[in-house]
């Protein structure tokens, strides 16, 4: 199990990228990384000609916060989201669900921009993303431009990235006063990709519920805001009978693929239970 | 945008200069050019942990890697934590223990478990599990090395 | 006055000298050899389950760079004559001639139908890509019942699909059931499964045409096995085949079997007049490794209102894939089913129907604990069934069933024929151990908390040391016999030279063990080798938990001679009785005085270098080859009982596994800790079956999780951990009295864990009872999908 032949091509600078991407377009690959694409080509699942390492951009790498918000460099590590102070104080929904990812030696290799552009629709971050209202900034030759998460995700691997562009950064809104969030995700084993996940944030003052998003991982092509199942309790409040109504709202949101041990009805059940225990987290 | 590319990094603390084709991973280039064996591959997609080695003082997947990306790096293998030391009382603990029957993914595991030791002196049980959980061993049910590193664990500290 | 037998070592948990090796990376597995002039072969393997190869064109893979050879099979057919996997004793077994390389028709996705040997293994991955292979589809059967129903015949050759079947009754299994109070039936399914050995498959061939020799390393459990078998295959004097096993990188019985792939590799060797390497990389481990376990069966169970078993009645149907495995068959493993289901009880009555049967999916054959796994567990379950439906409590139940022991001799129902086993000592252990009435009160008090817990207990039979019943006799060429050469080096060194072979459980740190005790000498002046067919005496090599008390008893009975042959040099240089001396910690001694009065290393430099010194009448022999097959008994049976503790969420299925113990008596122990890791390591493969392995098959054949990322084995954060206790019954058939340890983890895991599920959801009135236990399934037992 050998990797194709291919060329590589170390970038020093974004220009060099576009450059390269522009004279090659789909047949090459960026490496970032290459915790996703390393495995695609020792099995030739993938046979690009080229390959443009982006590793060693480090100035793209990091975390900084101002303005209100969380500048979160593409080519950050896991570990590194892991292990940031400043993310713990002001995004901690990220240090939480990255306990969920794969392993401390993929963890420091793998990075949050190639995990964003691979968009695997289990994983952590694209639904960590949507959740935050996280805008994602894609470069290419011709300038920069902001998407927000929500669409940026289009379907299974598929994002608004184009075949010229890098994502650069991802900038997300430190929430106000009052807000409380909660990752869950079931995998059979730890690190595994999740069965099904909930990435979810929300107002909590007293018993009331407001500005509640629910995003869920694994159980559409991309991560899925549950938006009637929300608003459905920030309207009823957490209550055993609004829990019931929620989850059958839930079963008409999501869109969940059978994977090799579960099946759509189990996806859904295991939705739906997580939608209970993360409401109970948001509303403890 | 070559497939062959002049390479110098630093292995065990010794500089090696190599031309490398660039489709050649880090574990296959450790083991292929180099010979040094006791970097293990089992599956090459990422999940074993048997090539797992240390590239700038974090532990990575060799098969992961492009042997090319670790120019100017500083890689550690196996043999080279042996020969320093740095692992003696973690081996001592694993051999008493009998923490490895194969043997096959013990480099891979020590590399880990080390990776622990220096981030989490004081881990749990549960969490010395949570470290190796993405290190394969078929052979020993995993209880023994957890043993094996638990008592390491003890036994720095007390010195510290 | 002499000292015991075993005065120091043997009952020691010494820690193996050979993992320090391990430890820093300085082993040397199959694929850390390095050999001048060396090709790597990879293979084009069938994509389609069943198809007839129109047309396969190599010569634009010929071309590519690097490539040395690309060979179909009918070339290859030159050098290796094909083989067809039957065994004398297995009566009315049949399997097609199977060939290295298929030629016309590939029977399983992964059979390989071309090689190319080239310069590196990314070359001959490259040319791969260019071979053109034109496929015709035939119909691939890959349920058991569609084969068994026999619609679609795979092989033209035969008229049915059915390799091997077997039928057993006692006379009164009907009227047991006529007058029983309860029958309790169940269907149990059990998914394929694998054993992926870390280390994949490896070989590397080396043939010298000038001496007609073929050297072949290979991560193998049996060497000699596989020296008769290259010899015979590859028409080379057996004399000139040497098969060397260096560390081997897990086996689990992965690595006792003939590959086509391997002997394909060693063909080429000889086509090709260099050294050639075959890794199986993981894609095609999952292809091609040998597969195992896929059973449905059927269980009766008849008992009396008062508890007691009165009869079994099991209809077994196993899928083992086109061919049945070479040598050992894969009629075994179901056969096994046969032999020990209900083995730990007392019943008299017992009927049971087997059908093995061909399919189009990789090949299954003989995996760790060789259908214990599957026998344990559906005895196990029933038992707990009908423990439920007779308001027993399960631990009750069974002590009033299980063998007593002292009723050994005895003759199981099959026709097992038992020495002596400690069925209620383990049982009466493994409570306390447990502390089993604490653990269901707590049981209790959970359940009123909505936390379910289960208790699962399962008590075992398992073979060890196989006699030539298992083999010889069906006319297979595996030596049942062992054999162990001790010599006393000059320096008193001992080297000890044993046929069975080390794949990391230990069995060289045991013989030193052995050795040192029997000889006299302290354990680091032993030195023990293992697994060349050049250096070591003939024999089986490592399988059916056979190397401690087959190795071992060869190596004391040789360790006993040469010390008899020590002390006789010892009598003429020190010119005294021989019955007044002994060996101890390297010296001779006077045995009424202790006194040492010389040492080993003086008596191997007299005895080697000043031989001129001793009497003309006198010749040392300081080397002492011994052997020893087991006999009496067609195995030693072993048992034990396990017992596992898990909690089910039931919202998600999700188990979670919080304690295992097990009570096992493997005889003579004589490293506790080596044989209490062999358990550990056993029941979490145990549990990898019972929860999360399995090889899904698509209905066209088509393996869905052949990757490491989607078989999932068992990983660190979801094992629990577990404790092993003894009972210690040696066997009186041997002197050492060691009986097998390696497989009861294995054997008896999967049968704990299932009833320790099925007993949290005991107030769901819900069972599950196809393996792995997924949440799917459990939730659909829970009515909750």
């Amino acid at each position: 199990m050998k990797a194709p032949p291919f060329a590589y091509a170390r970038a020093r600078n974004l220009a060099e990228v576009f450059e390269l991407l522009e004279r090659h377009g789909d047949n090459a690959k960026i490496l970032a990384g290459g915790q996703s694409l390393m495995p695609a080509l020792n099995m030739r699942l993938s046979s690009p000609e080229l390959l443009i390492d982006i590793s060693r951009l480090q100035e793209h790498a990091g975390v900084q916060v101002k303005d209100g918000h969380v500048h979160i460099g593409a080519l950050t590590t896991h570990a590194a989201i892991g292990e940031s102070a400043d993310l713990r104080k002001h995004l901690p929904l990220l240090a939480d669900a990255v306990e969920h990812i794969a392993h401390p030696a993929i963890r420091n290799c793998g990075t949050f921009g190639g995990s964003l552009a691979m968009a695997d629709p289990a994983a952590e971050w694209p639904a960590c993303c949507v959740v935050l209202d996280a805008q994602i900034m894609l470069a290419s030759k011709s300038g920069t431009r902001r998407v927000a998460a929500q669409d940026f995700f289009q379907g299974l691997y598929a994002t608004a990235l184009q075949p010229n562009e890098v994502i650069t950064e991802v900038v997300i809104p430190i929430p106000g006063a009052g807000y409380r969030h909660a990752f869950l995700e079931l995998a059979r084993r730890r690190g595994d990709y999740a069965i099904v996940g909930v990435a979810a944030m929300a107002k909590i003052s007293g018993t009331s519920i407001s500005d509640l998003r629910l995003v869920y991982l694994g159980a559409s092509e991309k991560p899925v805001p549950a938006l009637e199942t929300s608003q459905l309790f920030v309207l009823k409040g957490f209550s055993e009978s609004a829990l019931k109504e929620a989850q059958q709202t839930l079963a008409g949101e999501l869109d969940p693929a059978a994977d090799l041990y579960s099946s759509v009805a189990t996806k859904l059940h295991l939705a739906q239970v997580l939608t209970a225990r993360v409401m109970k987290q948001l509303a403890a | 945008m070559d497939t062959i590319i002049e390479t110098t990094l630093t292995i065990n603390g010794e500089s090696v200069t190599r031309r490398i084709p660039v489709r050649q991973n880090l574990v296959d280039f450790l083991r292929e050019e180099i010979g040094l064996t006791g970097t293990h591959i089992g599956c090459e997609h990422g999940v074993c942990g048997a090539c797992t080695v240390r590239v700038d003082g974090k532990i990575v997947r060799g098969c992961l890697m492009l042997a090319v990306q670790a120019d100017g790096r500083n890689v550690e293998t196996i043999e080279g934590l042996s020969d320093s030391g740095e692992i003696a009382d973690l081996q001592d603990a694993f051999h008493k223990r009998n923490a490895l029957q194969c043997g096959f993914c013990t480099p891979g595991m020590l590399l880990t478990v080390q990776d622990l030791a220096l981030q989490n002196p004081q881990a749990t049980r549960e969490q010395i599990r949570e470290h190796i959980s993405g290190n394969y061993c078929r052979c020993t049910g995993y209880q023994a090395i957890v043993d094996a590193v638990e008592t390491t664990l003890i036994a720095r500290n007390s010195k510290a | 006055m002499n000292a015991p037998a075993f005065a120091n070592y043997v009952g020691q948990s010494i820690p193996r000298a050979n993992a320090r090796r391990l430890l820093q990376g300085r082993g040397t597995y199959t694929d850390d050899l390095r050999v001048a002039r060396l090709v790597h072969v990879v293979f084009f393997r069938s994509p389609h389950a069943h198809a007839r190869i129109v047309k396969l064109d190599l010569a634009q893979a010929r071309a590519m760079p690097g490539v040395i050879a690309a060979i179909d099979g009918v070339t290859l057919a030159k050098f290796c004559k094909p083989w067809v996997a039957v065994l004398g004793h297995l009566k009315g077994i049949k399997s097609p001639t199977q060939h290295a390389i298929a030629i016309d028709r590939a029977c399983w996705q992964g059979e390989a139908v071309a090689a190319i040997v080239a310069q590196t293994r990314a070359q001959a991955e490259d040319a791969l890509e260019k071979i053109e292979c034109e496929w015709q589809p035939l119909p691939a059967v890959t349920d058991m019942e569609a084969s068994l129903a026999g619609t679609q015949v795979i092989h033209p050759e035969f008229s049915d699909n059915i390799c091997f079947s077997r039928e057993l009754a006692t006379d009164g299994v009907d009227a047991a059931f006529a007058k029983a109070d309860l029958v309790v039936e169940e269907t149990y399914d059990f998914g394929r499964h694998t054993g992926v050995t870390l280390e994949g498959r490896a070989l590397l061939a080396d043939y010298n045409a000038a001496e007609n020799t073929l050297t072949v390393h290979q991560s193998t459990q049996a060497p000699h096995m596989m020296q008769d078998i290259f010899s015979r295959h590859l028409d080379i004097p057996e004399g000139n085949v040497r098969v060397i096993a260096r560390d081997v990188g897990g086996s689990f019985g992965i690595k006792v079997h003939v590959y086509a792939d391997e002997m394909a590799t060693a063909a080429l060797a000889v086509m090709l007049r260099r050294p050639v390497k075959f890794i199986a990389d993981r894609l095609e481990s999952f292809l091609t490794d040998i597969h195992a376990r896929e059973h449905k069966i059927k269980l009766r169970m008849a008992c009396t209102k008062a508890g007691e078993i009165l009869a079994f009645d099991l209809d077994d149907l196993t899928g083992i894939g086109p061919y049945s495995v070479y040598p050992r068959t894969s009629g075994i493993e179901g056969n096994q089913v046969v032999n020990l289901t209900g083995g730990p009880y007392k019943h008299q009555q017992y009927r049971a129907k087997l059908n093995v049967v061909f399919t189009n999916k990789n090949l299954t054959c003989q995996y760790r604990a060789v259908g214990h796994p599957i026998a344990v567990a559906i005895t196990e379950a029933i038992v707990d069934l009908a423990a439920n439906k007779l308001g027993l409590d399960p631990a009750e139940f069974r002590k009033r069933n299980l063998v007593p022991d002292d009723a050994y001799p005895y003759t199981s129902a099959p026709g097992m024929k038992m020495e002596k086993l400690s069925h209620q000592q383990c049982m009466d252990k493994l409570l306390i151990l447990m502390n089993y009435s604490v653990l269901r009160t707590e049981q209790i008090e959970l359940r009123k908390r909505g936390v379910y817990r289960g208790i699962g207990i399962a008590a075992m039979i398992e073979v060890t040391n196989p006699s030539p019943a298992f083999y010889g006799v069906g006319g297979a060429r595996i030596s049942s016999q062992d054999g162990a050469t001790l010599r006393l080096e000059p320096t008193g060194m001992v080297t000890c030279l044993v046929s069975v072979t080390e794949q990391g459980q230990g069995t060289e740190a045991i013989f030193a063990q052995i050795a040192a005790d029997a000889v006299g000498v302290s354990v680091d002046r032993v030195r023990v080798i293992t697994g060349d067919t050049g250096i070591t005496p003939y024999g089986g090599g490592t399988w059916a938990s056979r190397g401690a008390g087959i190795g071992g008893e060869a190596v004391l009975q040789s360790g006993k001679v040469l010390r008899a042959n020590i002390l006789d040099v010892a009598g003429v240089i020190l010119q005294a009785s021989r019955e007044m001396l002994d060996v101890r910690d390297n010296h001779v001694i006077d045995v009424r005085t202790g006194n040492v009065k010389l040492s080993l290393t003086e008596l191997g430099r007299i005895a080697y270098f000043r031989p001129d010194t001793l009497p003309l009448d006198f010749q040392s022999e300081l080397m002492v080859t011994r052997h020893y097959t087991p006999r009496g008994y067609g195995f030693a049976f072993t048992n034990g009982i396990q017992a596992s503790l898990i909690e089910v969420d039931i919202d998600t299925g999700f188990v979670k596994l919080l304690k295992h113990w097990c009570v096992e008596d493997c005889g003579t122990v004589i490293n506790p800790q080596l044989v209490d890791e062999q358990i550990r390591g056993g029941i979490v493969q145990g549990i990898g079956g019972a929860m999360t392995e399995h090889c899904l098959y698509s209905g066209d054949g088509q393996l869905q999780n052949g990757t490491l990322a989607d078989y999932l084995v068992p990983m660190a954060a979801e094992m629990p951990d577990m404790i092993i206790d003894h009972v210690i019954t040696p066997t009186k058939t041997s002197e050492l009295g060691a009986k097998g340890a390696g497989e009861a983890g294995t054997a008896g895991a999967p049968g704990a864990i299932m009833n320790a599920i099925n007993d949290a959801l005991l107030p769901f009135n819900a069972r599950v009872t196809a393996q792995p236990f997924t949440p799917e399934r459990i939730l659909g037992a829970l009515g909750k999908i």
